[in-house]
């Protein structure tokens, strides 16, 4: 076992980080205040842009898309970029 | 002499074509190079679920855009303690059928069932929260017939659990096939295809709960 712990270290080390993130997002979203309409939140920004990172992540390390050909990394990258992207504008457009 | 005339001289004779010429194998070009980790038919219904749920992301910000108070609410009255433990949840279950993967490929079929069924509790332990978090929702009288954001909260965390289900049947197939004691060739693929598709169950969640348990 010690062997696959050394071996996917780069995995264990992405899960982790993916782990902390989670936590993080959790704080920052759960001290969100404010009223409805009173601007814009830098926390829900922080936290969807977070959100994104961790999706390539996954996308990269668990689903192997970093050996994969380039379409389908493109494909992911573009995901990333263009469902995050419309979801903080969405939020910045009706904050 | 025979043939030395060209107006007498036999045709040159062609072997009749029966099969079609057999093209050379192509080199992959720069856009298919490289290993795709399952078959390509699930890829493209992963990409194409992703883009579905891109969809559901979009029209769950129109309608909170729509009625940030009711969304606030709504958002309020959710207990974040299910959502983010159901995040660490499922990474975990991803990271150890990353570990599943490694070990078929190493040829430990042992450890990677051990890891499969791993993954399969922590699925196992996000319906459980989910049944607990529905339960105490529905006892409170907040119905998916609420309208709002309850009825998106509902319908995506719904549509998510039938994802979740049909990942649990996939690690099935793949816990399956790592101990199967002659593998096929295309085994190893089948079980990528698999360990992909729990990914996206994982990916999902992981824009779902902040989106209804944070962003609203």
């Amino acid at each position: 076992m010690s062997i696959l712990l050394r071996q996917s270290r780069v995995a264990l080390v992405v899960w982790a980080g993916l782990s902390v993130a989670t936590l993080v997002s959790w704080q920052l979203g759960t001290k969100e205040g404010g009223e409805p309409g009173a601007g814009v939140s830098a926390a829900t920004v922080a936290v969807i842009v977070v959100t994104f990172v961790k999706v390539r992540f996954i996308g990269w390390h668990f689903m192997e898309a970093r050996d994969a050909p380039l379409l389908l990394r493109l494909i992911l990258d573009a995901y990333v970029v263009l469902i995050g992207g419309m979801l903080v504008a969405m939020h910045l457009l009706t904050a | 002499m025979l043939g030395s005339d060209p107006a007498t001289r036999p045709l040159p004779t062609t072997p009749p074509l029966t099969v079609a010429p057999t093209p050379s194998p192509r080199p992959p070009g720069r856009w298919t190079r490289g290993h795709l980790p399952g078959e390509v038919g699930v890829w493209v219904f992963i990409v194409g679920d992703m883009l579905v749920f891109g969809l559901f992301f979009g029209v769950f910000m129109i309608e909170r855009g729509a009625d940030l108070e009711g969304f606030r609410e709504g958002r309020d009255s959710l207990s974040t303690a299910f959502g983010a433990v159901n995040t660490l949840l499922l990474l975990l279950g991803s990271i150890l059928v990353v570990l599943a993967m490694r070990a078929v490929r190493e040829g430990a079929p042992d450890r990677a069932s051990r890891l499969i069924l791993g993954a399969m509790a922590t699925g196992a332990l996000f319906i459980v929260n989910k049944g607990v978090e529905y339960g105490e929702k529905l006892s409170a009288g907040i119905t998916p017939g609420d309208g709002g954001f309850y009825t998106l909260f509902y319908a995506f965390t719904g549509i998510h659990l039938l994802h979740l289900l049909i990942g649990m049947g996939a690690l099935v197939l793949m816990r399956r096939l790592a101990i199967r004691t002659q593998r096929r060739e295309r085994d190893v693929a089948s079980m990528e295809s698999c360990a992909s598709y729990w990914h996206l169950v994982d990916l999902l969640w992981v824009v779902l709960f902040p989106l209804l348990y944070l962003v609203a």
